[in-house]
């Protein structure tokens, strides 16, 4: 869809207390953009939770429900449950986590609100680390990556969430990222017009939490999907589809990018890189991402 | 808007809720009608909202809350948005 | 109005039922699995016409109690003791948000080791939560209090989540007749709930964001408020509900032969039942003793204890202890007599870990504060195996 179709409609209001250049703002601009206005959103701690601004004002313009850290999904349950039992049944019911609150401290309700078939949309906007709280590793932290809980790099891989919630099979999840509007926007809407659970997460670089320049926002999200470091994807009833370049990197029509062109402008990979490049540990991460892909290809190809 | 009548964290939606973050900026975003294309990726991708769409199809800039981020400048690929430190060039 | 000769958690379904909440969700814990097992029955024969969310543990089961309830919707859950526990965090949430959910709390006792009989540490550590807490006696007593809860929850100056009490066993899987009133009595009761604040998509508002000092400082005072409000208002609803039903079991307390007593006990849950025994077995011997059940120990009933002890001295008996001090219930009711009584009070500890607690034992224990052979404070039974 071209830009310029987008609706104009704004569900976030200016003057919020997001950090300049923020992915998570940027996202839910597109998100609110794609469900529209009857929609009850539910948020556990987060970043967004600060977005919102202080009391007594928001900076939300849909109805919000902050619960905590593990209980968005739980949350989102009961609302759905609730808003059908009054026969509000066009009104989406969102749930907005990160990661800490998706791939650690909320799994397990967010695994429960899956089997049970709870008819919402989740979405994970993942920044790859605790942010909000000011930089701590997550399960979706990268190998190698500087957080202020990994101050020599992270020495384990992150999780594949996306195939543990496969392993759900519900009609439909997705990874997108918000350097790809179109991609977003489009499976927002599948999403949105699908019954049961649907899952979708969304690659948000964070400038302070990453380290780099605000402006690069869009351009790390660029890379990282160039770069094969996250993928655009999305599964339907357990059919997988690749999408855009992702595509392209799987059908091996272009070849991914080093993960060097993405990392190097990252602090949070600095220490790779001086006072001595450390060859070993960037090769590490070269072979993970081909490990990821040719796995990608042995499955979806 | 209702106001419901109980104490407890209910909050009501209002622009600026953080005051005028366009005091936030250190750079300022410099729109060159010109040059603009219509394309409108600054648009999209502003994180604030602080860009508004026209009726020409161009663009211009709310500098009230706009944070001075710059991806608007980063992401114009026709650079019809440059970013100028704020109370003189440079 | 028919009769159900059923146990407590059958009981209890049969009245969460009968107040039609829109949302039920709970995860099975013993001794509560067979008042959730009842729901889910009704669900089976469509007597429960909500949703019954089968979450996937108790955090679960509370926060999602805590987006029903928020969307407007009347709510409903059951847990126990472990259950309760990993509830803890959304307790406070409940109630710092006002949310008039109803909850059943079987109490049962805390592990390690698995104990699965009753007391009451379960629920009487979660004092602080915000919550009203109810303890029965009776099944009689169960159906009737929680219809009472859910009037009170939703009152609009209260607007609190309220628990209802009950000991594992003892009440949960012990038949009792109980007199079931016809459903129109306590749709009339109840009345359509109006909540006062909703997640409303034509009204967007933000629950829960940012809070300054002097905001949540009021937040807080506005709940203590409001608990002040169910004080008054515990007593109008159990009049109103004995003129509908024919059923009362008290106030704050329930007085128990207290005209004339020198001595008045004071107790909670299945104790306070069987102390009622003790009572009449005492005053057959000419013992001065009446019996004040505290049936609510959120809002505690700090003004009527103070009346009863310008009348007596009291001895109470706590199946709970706060590690390091001494029964809650016996500090609460010290401080309430704080500069406003010269009463003497006695403590006992009794019953932890489900030890049965007999009315002769009721009976050793006033006759062992009335003979003055008690330091004041101490724990009964525990030289027994």
């Amino acid at each position: 869809m071209a830009i310029k179709d987008f609706p104009v409609e704004e569900c976030i209001l200016q003057g919020n207390a997001a950090c300049p250049g923020c992915p998570a703002t940027m996202a839910l601009r597109m998100v609110f953009k794609a469900l529209g206005k009857n929609t009850v959103m539910v948020v556990p701690a987060c970043c967004t939770a600060v977005i919102e601004s202080l009391y007594p004002h928001t900076s939300f313009d849909i109805p919000v429900m902050n619960i905590a850290f593990e209980a968005a999904a739980a949350g989102a349950s009961g609302v759905e449950a609730a808003l059908r039992m009054q026969g509000k049944k066009d009104t989406t019911v969102l749930a907005w986590a990160g990661d800490g609150g998706t791939y650690d401290i909320g799994i397990q309700a967010l695994s429960g609100a899956l089997e049970r078939g709870t008819n919402f949309i989740y979405i994970c906007y993942n920044n790859q680390i605790y942010s909000n709280t000011g930089i701590q590793r997550s399960g979706a932290t990268p190998y190698a990556a500087w957080t202020t809980t990994t101050v020599s790099g992270k020495t384990e891989f992150r999780k594949e969430m996306g195939d543990i919630i496969q392993a759900h099979h519900i009609p439909y999840s997705a990874q997108t990222c918000v350097s790809y509007p179109d991609d977003l926007y489009r499976k927002l809407k599948k999403a949105k017009s699908i019954k049961g659970p649907k899952y979708l997460e969304i690659m948000a670089p964070c400038p302070p939490g990453w380290r780099f320049s605000m402006e690069k926002t869009v351009e790390m999200g660029r890379m990282a999907v160039e770069t094969g470091a996250w993928a655009l994807y999305e599964c339907e009833n357990d059919v997988v589809t690749f999408n855009g370049k992702s595509k392209l990197i799987l059908e091996k029509k272009i070849e991914r990018k080093s993960i060097e062109e993405w990392i190097k402008y990252q602090g949070r990979f600095s220490h790779l890189f001086k006072p001595k490049k450390d060859t070993k540990r960037i090769q590490t991460l070269e072979d993970h991402i081909d490990q990821l892909w040719e796995r990608y290809r042995k499955c979806y190809l | 808007m209702k106001r419901y009548d109980v104490v407890t964290t209910i909050s009501y939606p209002k622009t600026g809720a953080m005051g005028k973050t366009g005091s936030w900026r250190v750079f300022k975003p410099i729109f060159d009608k010109a040059k603009c294309v219509k394309c409108l990726r600054c648009w999209i991708f502003c994180p604030e909202a602080s860009i508004r769409r026209e009726k020409d199809g161009t663009i211009s800039i709310d500098y009230e809350y706009c944070k001075g981020c710059g991806i608007c400048a980063n992401e114009c690929k026709v650079e019809a948005i440059t970013m100028e430190r704020e109370g003189g060039k440079k | 109005m028919t009769i159900m000769i059923d146990t407590g958690n059958y009981i209890a379904a049969k009245a969460a039922v009968m107040a039609k909440p829109d949302v039920v969700a709970a995860y099975p814990i013993t001794p509560q699995t067979t008042l959730v097992e009842g729901i889910a029955n009704y669900v089976g024969t469509g007597e429960f016409k909500g949703e019954y969310i089968c979450v996937e543990s108790e955090h679960s089961a509370m926060s999602a109690c805590i987006g029903a309830s928020a969307a407007g919707s009347r709510t409903f859950t059951g847990t126990s003791s472990h259950g309760l526990l990993l509830m803890h965090e959304m307790l406070h949430w409940a109630a710092l948000a006002r949310l008039p959910v109803v909850m059943c709390n079987i109490n049962r006792v805390i592990g390690p080791g698995w104990n699965i009989w009753t007391d009451e540490n379960d629920s009487i550590s979660q004092r602080d939560t915000g919550w009203i807490q109810f303890y029965c006696s009776s099944n009689q007593e169960i159906f009737d209090t929680i219809i009472q809860a859910f009037r009170l929850a939703e009152h609009k100056n209260v607007s609190l989540p309220v628990m209802v009490s009950y000991n594992a066993f003892i009440l949960s899987h012990t038949s009792m007749p109980v007199e079931i009133p016809k459903q129109q009595v306590i749709d009339d009761f109840l009345g359509k709930y109006e909540p006062l604040w909703k997640l409303d998509v034509d009204n967007p508002i933000t629950f829960g964001n940012i809070i300054g000092p002097a905001g949540y400082y009021k937040v807080r005072r506005a709940m203590q408020d409001a608990q002040e409000n169910a004080e008054k208002l515990i007593p109008q609803i159990a009049k109103e509900w004995k003129q509908k039903s024919g059923y009362y079991h008290g106030d704050l307390l329930e007085l128990y032969k207290c005209d004339d007593a020198e001595y008045i006990l004071l107790a909670m849950g299945a104790i306070g039942a069987e102390s009622k025994v003790a009572i009449d077995e005492m005053q057959k011997k000419g013992v001065k003793i009446g019996l004040a059940r505290v049936r609510t120990f959120r809002p505690f009933p700090k003004e009527e204890i103070v009346k009863l002890s310008r009348q007596a001295d009291l001895i109470v008996i706590d199946r709970n202890i706060s590690v390091g001090s001494e029964g809650a219930l016996f500090s609460e009711v010290k401080a309430a007599l704080y500069d406003k009584s010269d009463a003497k009070v006695y403590g006992f500890i009794a019953g932890l870990g489900g030890k049965d607690v007999p009315y002769y034992d009721v009976e050793i224990i006033c006759k062992k504060a009335i003979d003055g052979k008690t330091k004041g404070y101490e724990w009964y039974g525990l030289e027994e195996a």
